[in-house]
């Protein structure tokens, strides 16, 4: 039986100091993640998270087509980010990994720590930067925000297919050329970023829209015109 | 009930309609990293030959390979996530003082 949903790295891909490596990238940045999602979570953002990494979760099964024969789906970790913040939106995605190995087999088990590399720190940490460094237009208006969530989903998409290159060119079977792997990689996440960044900007565009007080990145923006209903 | 958990109960359903429900409609093609790393497979040589796959109780999101039940491994995973996250995140957040 072939999985046909999500799908990670699996075993084998890249050798056991690689693979050792790259747990131990995950772990230091897990517990960094923890240790700032405990400054930022209250009350209102704790089971937000928990929602988003639910979400997160069902998202990654709906594989979209991007070319004859191949797939791509959402990675989720700048959604994260912009909702919850980098640092419970990195756990968010760990969370969904760790599940998705153990009880879905999807990813393997060795491989774990290189796919939260790519996927719970990597790709959130990028979406979370693009979208500071673009926070002043998330702030003008909904749609500033939307193409904000955008092209930060775009980024931590490409760049998280990055990180399973710099995990190839360390431990991957050195018959395959590298180049080629670089260049179908990324060119293939190029389009899988587009999709991303719809789901991405359609999600936080329909939150925003209902209770813009539980998109982290706005947080500490003025909005004069909310209607504080509690 | 106020808004606010109203506006989670909502997000809750949304996230077990995808899975439950539109996870039939999804490619079954491989991801742009599967695919890449099957490029060759037909000329005799590629990166997945060295992939080793493992088990799991609802291995390639099914029950007990049976695909048909893609939908039920779904909601079953998106609330297993809910309670992980939901158990982890209340941990870690700040109590308020009251």
């Amino acid at each position: 039986m072939t999985g046909s949903l999500a799908m990670h790295m699996s075993d084998g891909l890249i050798n056991a100091p690689a693979s050792a490596l790259f747990g131990a990238v995950a772990v230091a940045g897990v517990a960094i993640a923890a240790a700032g999602a405990r400054r930022d979570l209250d009350d209102r953002m704790a089971p937000m998270a928990g929602l988003v990494a639910a979400f997160v979760f069902a998202t990654q099964m709906l594989n979209f087509p991007v070319l004859p024969g191949v797939s791509g789906h959402l990675l989720g970790g700048a959604l994260a980010a912009i909702l919850v913040g980098p640092w419970a939106g990195a756990l968010c995605i760990t969370i969904v990994l760790v599940l998705q190995s153990l009880v879905f087999a999807d990813g393997g088990l060795t491989a774990l720590g290189a796919n939260v590399t790519n996927m719970a720190l990597i790709g959130t940490a990028a979406g979370y930067l693009v979208a500071v460094a673009l926070r002043p237009l998330a702030r003008r208006d909904r749609l500033g925000l939307v193409a904000v969530a955008f092209v930060a989903a775009f980024c931590n998409t490409v760049l998280a297919s990055l990180g399973f290159v710099l995990e190839f060119w360390l431990g991957g079977d050195p018959a395959f050329s590298l180049t080629a792997v670089i260049g179908t990689i990324v060119g293939v996440h190029c389009l899988i970023g587009i999709g991303e960044g719809i789901i991405t900007a359609l999600t936080v565009g329909a939150v925003a829209g209902v209770r813009p007080d539980l998109v982290y990145l706005l947080r500490g923006a003025e909005r004069p015109l909310e209607v504080r209903a509690q | 009930m106020n808004r606010r958990t109203l506006f989670f109960i909502g997000f809750a359903i949304v996230a077990l309609v995808l899975a439950g429900v539109v996870s039939y409609f999804a490619s079954s093609s491989p991801d742009g990293l599967d695919a890449t790393l099957e490029r060759g497979c037909d000329a005799g040589a590629c990166i997945a030959d060295n992939a080793r796959e493992h088990d799991g109780p609802l291995a390639g999101y099914t029950i007990g390979g049976d695909s048909r039940l893609t939908g039920v491994a779904g909601v079953i995973g998106t609330l297993a996530t809910l309670a992980l996250a939901f158990g982890l995140f209340s941990l870690l957040r700040k109590r308020s003082r009251s």
